[in-house]
Parts: structure tokens; C-alpha cells; sequence
């Protein structure tokens, strides 16, 4: 009895004193966290809640005298808008062409510029170099240097050929922005997968090899699920990435012709700045957020099923 | 279960894109390795790192490519022939087991890869399982084993292929020192119970004079000599396997022959050399100087007058180290380093001068210049001294 209240007494005394030093210690803690907190709330949660806002109001530069709580008007006008689910479709289609290139293009890249060959580090910059290329410049040369029917390097390639030269812009535009993008993040894919296949053991291709095991089962056995992390942190940034392309489209086509490369968020520059419509490009930006959160989860839920479970260590 | 010989085998790198052009210059990593093991042998490669005993492993195994000679595996030239097609298995240092795959898709996977019936599959991987006493672990990954659990999934991947060879490369090496030695029991049970030719790399002299049947000690890409457990101790061919193989190392000091050429003497020490050595070798090296080899276990403490002694050497004690059972005691004659395993109870202390003696029969005798051999004891004496 005895003993047991004073193993009572010591207990609480320890745990109070316990919770005195990490109270203590605690406390600057949050102190010093407090300045990054405040500033993503800055930063992040104060456009968002502006965004919403605006998009539940009537809220027009050109009609100054048209203000007020809008309810659901601004989605209702959004969901009947056939341009909006043009560009709904048009992000879909961009995203996952440019993943599959993106994704495939770089995997194979990275296969080649893993082995030894002369002049590997120099070609490797060289093979790197478009990622550091600025997006709009990325579009202009593209548009002026290489699509263009006249003087373009495609076109004058076609013409010694003796085909006819095809005006990209115009006739294959989404098809233009998809390769254009492509060449554009190729590159990172490559970087990053590059760096997977680094990662792994010599020893496991050597094992797998003695296993019996040919080229193609050793990729598929011992290579992919090797990369499975890898390729996951490419296909999720990527399409964060391609959900939000902008520069290429407004420096090429400006989202032509008619809606045929106007994504969401080309969408969304159009109404706010051609129609001056705040109200409703801020509901269109509520449902790029929403978007991207879908495809983030749908992304999250299919790589980790298929890929990370199985590699992951 | 096959027979492999290597004939003249030659290993040299450099001269590849990679490859800079003073290294082709370079001594080849394996020279001339010439080697035919019987069926079922349990061969060991041991040496000094960079010795050129992995690369001559991987070259049995086609990771490597052989840049001369013939490499036979059942009597087939496999110089061509792929590693995957070779139908042999490897246990490596790092037991490269796949990460993704549970320890039951590890051991399969070479059999699903030849498209082998599950009902094979199932059996052949329980069995080798159960041998290996790892049938509870199946289901789990790697990362969740053990290093000896996981050294265990390594031997029975291998196992489950009924290849004609096993290659292991330092195996053991990332045990700790407990589990390498029940390890080691193991894997020689394995051996005896299976039969199967085994190739077995190591840089520790203990593991290869406890598992091989045959063992081949190499150096800077050469083999020095390959020789039983116990012939490797008794007869070594020269100072470099002398001094490699045995705990403590041997110990080496220079003497110069008698004009009697029967008598060995230091400045100090001296000795008899006995019937243990055919007096035609010492004739030839008459007055001239010789290494004079002697393991520490064969010298003994010599209590009394060291005036008396035929074979005799004294000196001051520097460090004892005692060990219970036996008292290892460090000394300096004549200018040389000797370490001597003397009786646990020995009442050495340093600073003491002692007295040291051996069995005639027991001292090897190196050339000086080439470090070879000079007189090998037979057998019999040296067993029998």
C-alpha cells in the first residue's frame, strides 16, 4: 500500500515536472513556427477565400453599377457555358498526352543516357537544356523557328522532301501545344528517372541476370518496380504542372483557333481579362482547384496501387 | 552438379570507352588461373582485397568476361555463353534480394522466369524453405528480415535453382561475428547435404580454412597456391600464403646458414635445422641468408639456461596479452617482431627477457630474394613433432 502510493506520488510528480520541461520547451516552438504559418495563410487561404467570395458575387469591371451576391449564378452560367467544358476537355486531353509522352520519352531517354557511352555528360546537358528554356520562349520558338509554314525548320524539312508543309498552329493546334509542352518537360522526366535508375544496385540486375532472366524481364521484373517511387513523383508533379500551362498557349495560339487549345486555365485568363468577368472567372478558378484536387487523389490512389505499394522501402 | 576448369584464364580491363589509356598498361586483375575442381568440391578463393578473387568468381559466373582462356563448366565452354544461360547461382555480399517481392516471389522468381508449373514452384520453394528453417518468413518482404534472415533468403533463392554451380561471394561478411560462424556450420552442411560444385569468396583466412575442401589463395591476381586446409598450414609455398594463412600471422626473421649447413643463426637466436630439411636445399644456401618462418603456437617458453638450448631465441617481452587460455606474448630478437602463443599461466611481463624454443621441424625456410619456399617438411615429421 505503501509503496504503491508512493510509486503514485513519484509517478505524478515525474510526469508534472516531464510536462514542465516540454511546455517549456514547446513554447518557442511555436513562436518561431508562427511567421512561416502566417505567411502561407497570407499567401494561400486569403486568395482562396477572395476567390470563393468573388465567385458568389455579380462582380463585372465593365458594369460597375451590377454588384451583389450573385448565389450559385456565376457556376450556373459556368456549367452552360459550352467553352467551359471545351476547356475542361482540353486540359484533360493536354495532361494525359503530355504525361504519356513526358513520362515514356524520358524513361527511354534515361535508359540510353544511363549507359557509358563518349561524351555522355555532354550530351546529357544538352539533353536537359529545353527544361531551362523560359516557357514563353519555349512557344516562340516553336511557333517562329520551327511550325512556322514559311520559314520554319519542319516546314523547310517537309519541302526538301518534297511534301507539302503543314501550318501546325493552324491545322494540328492541340497536337502543337502537346509537343510542344512535351519538349519542354521531357527533360525533367528524364532528370528524374535518370537518377532512379542510378539508384539501383548493380548487384539486383546481376542477381536478376543470373536468375535467367532476359532484357525485357529484367526492365519489367527488377527495373519498373524499382522506379516505381520515382515515376510517381514525376506523374504527380507533372500534372500539376500541365494543369496549369499557360505561357506556351497565350504565346502560340492564344487558345486557337476557336477553342480548340483554350484550357482551363487560358479559360479563366479570357474572362477575367477580355470579359473583365471577375465573378465568373473565379468560379472557373473554384473548378480548376477542384480539378486539380481530383486528379491529384485519382493519381495518388492509382500510382500508389499499382507502383509504390509494391517498391516502396 | 558439374566439374569446372578454368584454363589459363586472363582477366585485364582498360581499353573500353570508359577506359584510360594507362590502364591497359596495368597488370591484368586475374593471371594465368588455373584451377580443375572435382565434382561437388567445395573450393574456396581467398586473398587480400584486389587479389582478383571476385573477378575470377564473376567470370565463372559470365558477369565478367574472361579476356584470355577457356572457362569449362560440365565439360561445356561457357567463354559464349550469357550469364543467364550458364545455370548457375550466386549468393552475393549483399544478397541483392528483389525488394518488391516477398521472400516466397524471391526464391521463385527464377523458376516462374522458365515458366515452371506452380505446383513445381510450390514445392521446390517449401522445400528449400524448410531446409533453410524459413517457411514463417514466405510472406514477408525483405526489408522487414533480419541480415541473417535475409543471408537465408539468399542461400535458398540460390538453392531453389538446382544450378551446377553455387557461387557465394563474401557471403558472410555482413553478419555479425556470432551469426558468421553459425553461418558458416550452415552453409557447410548445406554443402555436404546438396553436393553441389560451390565456389566460396572471402578475404578471411578463418572462413576459408573452415569451409573449403580446397582452397586457393591469391594475390595481386595470381594464385600463390591451392592446397587442402591442413597442407595450406603445414607446407605453405611461400611467405605470402605463410603469413596469410594462420591467426596469429607467422612470424618471419632473417638468418643467415651455417657453413655446416645444418645450423641456422641470428644474432641471437639460433637453431638446428634438423632432419625436417634435406641438407641439399641448405647446401645451396650456404652462408647466405634465408627467411626462417615460425607460427606462434610452436614456440614454447623455456625456462632455464638458454646457453644449453640447440634451438633457441631470447629477447625482451614487449606487450603480453593475456587470453585465458592462451597468453600471447610480443617480443623483440634480433631486430625482428615476434609474437609467440604461450600457455595461459605463462608469468611473462614486459620488460622480462625470455627464452623461446621450437621444434626443428617445425621452422619453414623462405629464399630471401623470392620468397618461395626453400624446404618443404613432409607431412609425416611435421605431424608428428
Amino acid at each position: 500500500m505503501t509503496s504503491e502510493v508512493t510509486a503514485k506520488g513519484t509517478g505524478t510528480a515525474g510526469s508534472a515536472s516531464g510536462q514542465g520541461a516540454s511546455r517549456r520547451r514547446r513554447a518557442p516552438v511555436k513562436r518561431l513556427m508562427a511567421p512561416a504559418v502566417i505567411f502561407l495563410l497570407v499567401w494561400m487561404i486569403v486568395p482562396l477565400g477572395m476567390t470563393i467570395y468573388y465567385s458568389f458575387q455579380n462582380y463585372n469591371l465593365m458594369m460597375p453599377m451590377m454588384r451583389g451576391f450573385a448565389g450559385i449564378g456565376n457556376y450556373a452560367i459556368l456549367l452552360t457555358d459550352a467553352t467551359f467544358w471545351d476547356a475542361l476537355g482540353n486540359t484533360l486531353v493536354l495532361v494525359v498526352a503530355c504525361l504519356a509522352v513526358t513520362v515514356g520519352l524520358g524513361l527511354l531517354l534515361a535508359l540510353l543516357f544511363n549507359a557509358t557511352f563518349i561524351g555522355r555528360g555532354v550530351a546529357r546537358t544538352l539533353a536537359i537544356s529545353p527544361f531551362f528554356v523560359m516557357p514563353v520562349v519555349t512557344g516562340l520558338i516553336w511557333k517562329n523557328m520551327l511550325f512556322h509554314p514559311v520559314y520554319g525548320l519542319i516546314s523547310w524539312a517537309m519541302r526538301s522532301l518534297g511534301l507539302e508543309p503543314i501550318d501546325w498552329l493552324a491545322h494540328h493546334p492541340m497536337l502543337s501545344i502537346i509537343i510542344m509542352i512535351s519538349w519542354e518537360w521531357t527533360p525533367f522526366a528524364l532528370l528524374i528517372l535518370l537518377t532512379g535508375l542510378q539508384s539501383l544496385p548493380e548487384d539486383q540486375i546481376e542477381a536478376v541476370r543470373l536468375d535467367g532472366a532476359n532484357r525485357w524481364q529484367e526492365f519489367r521484373h527488377i527495373v519498373i518496380p524499382h522506379l516505381g517511387q520515382v515515376l510517381y513523383v514525376v506523374v504527380m508533379l507533372e500534372s500539376i504542372f500541365f494543369l496549369t500551362s499557360f505561357a506556351e498557349i497565350y504565346a502560340t495560339t492564344s487558345g486557337g483557333p476557336g477553342t480548340a487549345t483554350t484550357n482551363l486555365p487560358y479559360y479563366i485568363y479570357l474572362n477575367a481579362f477580355f470579359q473583365y468577368d471577375i465573378g465568373l472567372s473565379s468560379a472557373a478558378a473554384i473548378g480548376a482547384v477542384i480539378l486539380a484536387n481530383i486528379f491529384a487523389i485519382f493519381l495518388i490512389r492509382f500510382v500508389a496501387g499499382n507502383l509504390n505499394a509494391g517498391s516502396a522501402r | 552438379m558439374a566439374v569446372v576448369e578454368l584454363k589459363n584464364v586472363v582477366k585485364r580491363y582498360g581499353g573500353g570507352l570508359t577506359g584510360k589509356a594507362a590502364r591497359s598498361e596495368e597488370a591484368p586483375a586475374v593471371d594465368d588461373f588455373n584451377l580443375v575442381t572435382e565434382d561437388g568440391e567445395f573450393v574456396v578463393l581467398v586473398g587480400p582485397s584486389g587479389c582478383g578473387k571476385s573477378t575470377t568468381m564473376r567470370m565463372i559466373a559470365g558477369l565478367e568476361d574472361n579476356t584470355e582462356g577457356e572457362i569449362r563448366i560440365g565439360g561445356r565452354d561457357v567463354s559464349d555463353v550469357a550469364a543467364r544461360d550458364r545455370d548457375i547461382a550466386m549468393v552475393f555480399q549483399s544478397y541483392a534480394l528483389y525488394p518488391h517481392m516477398s521472400v516466397f516471389e524471391n526464391m521463385a522468381f527464377s523458376l516462374r522466369l522458365k515458366k515452371a508449373p506452380k505446383s513445381e514452384i510450390d514445392q521446390r520453394v517449401n522445400e528449400a524453405a524448410s531446409i533453410l528453417d524459413i517457411t514463417h518468413l514466405l510472406d514477408r518482404k525483405p526489408r522487414a528480415l533480419s541480415g541473417g534472415q535475409r543471408q537465408r533468403v539468399a542461400l535458398g533463392r540460390a538453392i531453389v535453382r538446382q544450378p551446377q554451380v553455387f557461387l557465394m561471394d563474401e557471403p558472410l561478411s555482413n553478419l555479425d561475428a556470432k551469426l558468421r560462424v553459425d553461418m558458416r556450420a550452415e552453409i557447410v552442411k548445406l554443402h555436404r547435404k546438396l553436393g553441389v560444385t560451390t565456389f566460396y569468396v572471402t578475404h578471411d583466412q578463418t572462413e576459408a580454412m573452415t569451409m573449403g575442401q580446397r582452397i586457393v589463395v591469391m594475390r595481386d591476381g595470381r594464385i600463390q597456391q591451392i592446397d587442402t586446409p591442413n597442407a595450406l598450414y603445414a607446407r605453405p609455398a611461400n611467405m605470402f600464403v605463410a603469413g596469410f594463412i594462420g591467426t596469429p600471422s607467422m612470424n618471419f626473421m632473417k638468418m643467415r646458414v651455417g657453413d655446416d649447413t645444418r645450423s641456422l643463426k641470428g644474432e641471437t637466436a639460433r637453431f638446428r635445422a634438423g632432419d625436417a630439411f634435406t641438407g641439399d636445399l641448405l647446401d645451396s644456401h650456404r652462408g647466405q641468408e634465408v627467411w626462417v618462418g615460425i607460427r606462434p603456437e610452436h614456440l614454447q617458453h623455456h625456462e632455464g639456461d638458454a646457453g644449453a638450448l640447440e634451438n633457441g631465441l631470447s629477447g625482451t617481452v614487449d606487450v603480453v596479452e593475456p587470453l585465458g587460455s592462451v597468453t600471447m606474448v610480443q617480443l623483440e630478437i634480433d631486430g625482428h617482431r615476434i609474437t609467440a602463443q604461450l600457455e595461459g599461466d605463462t608469468r611473462a611481463r614486459s620488460g622480462d627477457t625470455i627464452t623461446l624454443t621450437c621444434e626443428s621441424a617445425r621452422l619453414h625456410l623462405f629464399d630471401v630474394v623470392s620468397e618461395q619456399a626453400l624446404a618443404r617438411q613432409p607431412v609425416e615429421s611435421a605431424a608428428t613433432a
